[in-house]
């Protein structure tokens, strides 16, 4: 991780709002980030809390209408991702920017062979000519962890396991060299062993190509593995952001304190009750007014329900959108 | 097996369970071969306990609940609930033994009929197996509410007004009305968001304690097994590879299988995962159409030995209680009975 190096990708301020017959939708509120070269961001959250849209959004993968997509900036290469045209996004998806979504059943088509597939983006972005694309293809296979790549080129997806498919996909997202890798769950669908098998070749392959990640999960498992950095996503907004180990180490908002407390473990001190958090997560209607986890949040106090926390920096590199200080035990003391 | 004097009485008696299901294809549907989802297992679960049953989807976890519970006409084996043998009882002489043995599903969505009422579904056990009157039902539906924590005054809604996590509370309500003994919980939290999942299961142990439950937990969750489950089996491809106390399987597992399994499961603490040694698995499970000779395991077992890829591993009791199925151990041990 290159530590003061220009970011590769930078999100300021970005909303999306799905407007829908039963009222709007703020699914993404204000959310801003920075990715380093080289670094694996993950990204945290429940389902609904903004996580994958937030990426969808910024490369331009959310159909608008009925989103409405907007923010100060998503800078990458150069260019501003949010009034970049079509033409222009689409060569930059699939090329500088690779994805890896959850499901690899549906996100490979069924009727082309996986070489026809991995083969595509090669041709399109990069001009190749059919046999250097296969050998490139092939390359690609070996790269991760597919034996007998030459035949399996041949092969179409139903012809590979859940985790083999994954591992084709992942092949499919870095076949251009990309500067960001964008992996949406991709290990929930798989089963535990698969998902270490899939996670032991994203250690080699960042170590062998060192393009930024982008990892979003619900796992705080996963994350603690694999991750450099870490947003905790939350009602469509960052409510944390924080070194893995400083994460990990001092929570400094309230949900992520009860999301660590919450999770049985394998290993280690097994407590005789699970800790609970109360409530449901919030379906936001209106741009957030008060603090979205106040009603769930055992610290919460007068201010949460008048006023929506900035994020407030607790420490180095870390902050927390939280109106009570940790530190001081009490309610922070700013404007 | 096990001499824990909280749990004596043996709820749940299940012995060399197997369900084969035909593959049928061609024109004429011929038989062509079977799945073996589930080759011959056995174990008891003790009144008053939970059993977690782990292993990796397709390993057949789900179809043993289901033959458990005689969803299905198992192939080959016996079950005894209360005593009762059921394995081979015919369908509808069931219905009287159905009030003691109830299911809660993984996805509640589906398993709730959506044009039917809340108060309409946790109430159908009772149209069809009781003879309350009218309000007699409608006090029993309202009490069940409260037991999972749901507001009564919802009882007329319908399923789609109800987050994940409280449309569970109504499948467990429903499988609660008829008082049941056993219930086997399949994949119940599966579904749900982290911070739901906790309420889910600190409900079903509130009323394990209530009402003296029997739990099959079935699950991949190992950590969530780790927290629910007294005895803990595992199974690979149809087969118990593992069964032990849950203090013996986490602190000291002895199948391969096992040691791989947990060792794969992310720990939420930077520092653990940097020291965990991971036994990284290679290759997919085989199709338990066509499962390999010898030991199930065989072909994906970073210990395995000549004798694996020919001779199916008996089970071996190595402590009291804890019985694997690996010819590692048979050096030192003797065949277990059981």
């Amino acid at each position: 991780m290159a530590d003061g190096a220009a970011p590769v990708l930078n999100v300021r301020d970005l909303t999306t709002v799905f407007k829908t017959r039963s009222g709007a939708v703020h699914a993404v509120n204000s959310v801003s980030f920075s990715l380093k070269p080289g670094e694996l961001l993950g990204i945290v959250g429940e389902s609904g809390s903004g996580k994958s849209v937030t990426m969808m959004s910024l490369i331009g993968l959310i159909p608008a209408p009925p989103a409405i997509v907007s923010g100060e900036a998503v800078e990458f290469g150069g260019l501003d991702l949010l009034t970049a045209t079509d033409d222009e996004l689409r060569r930059i998806r699939g090329a500088r920017i690779g994805f890896v979504f959850q499901d690899p059943m549906t996100s490979l088509n069924p009727v082309f062979t996986i070489g026809h597939q991995i083969m595509e983006p090669l041709r399109k972005h990069m001009g190749m000519t059919k046999p250097e694309a296969r050998a490139r293809a092939q390359a690609l296979l070996e790269l991760v962890g597919i034996p007998d790549a030459e035949r399996r080129l041949k092969d179409y997806p139903h012809q590979f396991s859940g985790g083999m498919r994954q591992r084709v996909m992942i092949a499919i997202a870095l076949a251009c060299d990309p500067e960001v890798l964008i992996a949406d769950e991709p290990t929930t669908a798989l089963d535990v062993t698969i998902q270490a098998q899939i996670l032991e070749l994203m250690h080699e392959l960042r170590a062998k190509l060192g393009m930024a990640v982008i990892w979003i999960t619900h796992d705080l498992g996963v994350i603690a593995g694999i991750a450099d950095r870490v947003l905790v996503m939350y009602g469509g907004q960052i409510v944390e952001h924080a070194d893995v180990r400083d994460l990990f180490k001092q929570p400094r908002h309230p949900y992520t304190r009860a999301l660590l407390q919450t999770v049985p473990r394998v290993r280690g001190e097994r407590a005789e009750r699970l800790e609970v958090i109360e409530g449901q997560p919030p379906i936001l209607h209106a741009a957030p007014s008060s603090c979205s986890f106040a009603a769930r949040c055992p610290f919460s106090f007068e201010r949460c329900l008048r006023e929506n926390p900035a994020r407030f920096e607790v420490g180095p590199g870390h902050d927390a959108a939280c109106f009570y200080d940790f530190d001081a035990g009490g309610p922070r003391h700013v404007g | 097996m096990l001499d824990d004097p909280k749990v004596s009485k043996i709820l749940v008696e299940v012995r060399d369970l197997k369900m084969h299901f035909p593959i049928h294809a061609g024109v004429l549907k011929k038989r062509v071969g079977e799945v073996k989802a589930v080759d011959g297992i056995s174990f008891d679960i003790y009144e008053g306990e939970t059993l977690g049953l782990v292993g990796e989807s397709g390993c057949g976890k789900s179809t043993v609940g289901r033959a458990i519970l005689r969803l299905y006409d198992i192939t080959e084996g016996s079950v005894k609930i209360d005593g009762i043998e059921i394995g081979h009882t015919p369908q509808p002489d069931l219905r009287t033994m159905r009030p003691t043995m109830q299911m809660v599903f993984q996805d509640p969505q589906a398993s709730l009929n959506p044009r039917m009422s809340v108060s309409a579904i946790i109430g159908e056990p009772l149209d069809e197996h009781t003879k309350m009157s009218k309000t007699e039902k409608r006090a029993k539906v309202m009490d069940l509410m409260d037991q999972v924590g749901l507001n009564r005054d919802f009882a007329n809604r319908y399923p789609h007004e109800f987050s994940g996590g409280q449309r569970q509370r109504i499948g467990i309500a429903r499988a609660l009305a008829l008082n049941p003994k056993f219930i086997v919980c399949d994949e119940p939290i599966a579904a749900l968001d982290v911070s739901i999942q906790a309420q889910v299961v600190n409900l079903l142990e509130d009323l394990q304690g209530e009402h003296g439950l029997t739990y099959l937990f079935i699950s991949h969750d190992l950590s969530m097994v780790r927290h629910i489950a007294d005895r803990v089996a595992v199974m690979y491809l149809g087969r118990v590879v593992e069964l032990a106390s849950r203090e013996q399987l986490y602190a000291a597992p002895k199948h391969p299988y096992t040691q791989a399994l947990l060792s794969a499961v992310p720990e939420p603490d930077p520092w653990i995962e940097d020291k965990i040694e991971r036994v990284i698995l290679q290759g997919d499970v085989p199709s338990p159409a066509n499962p390999p000779k010898g030991c199930n395991f065989c072909t994906r077992c970073p210990q395995v030995m000549e004798i694996c890829k020919t001779d199916e591993p008996p089970t071996f009791e190595i402590a009291p209680g804890h019985v694997t199925a690996c010819h590692l151990y048979s050096a030192t041990n003797t065949e277990s009975v059981s």
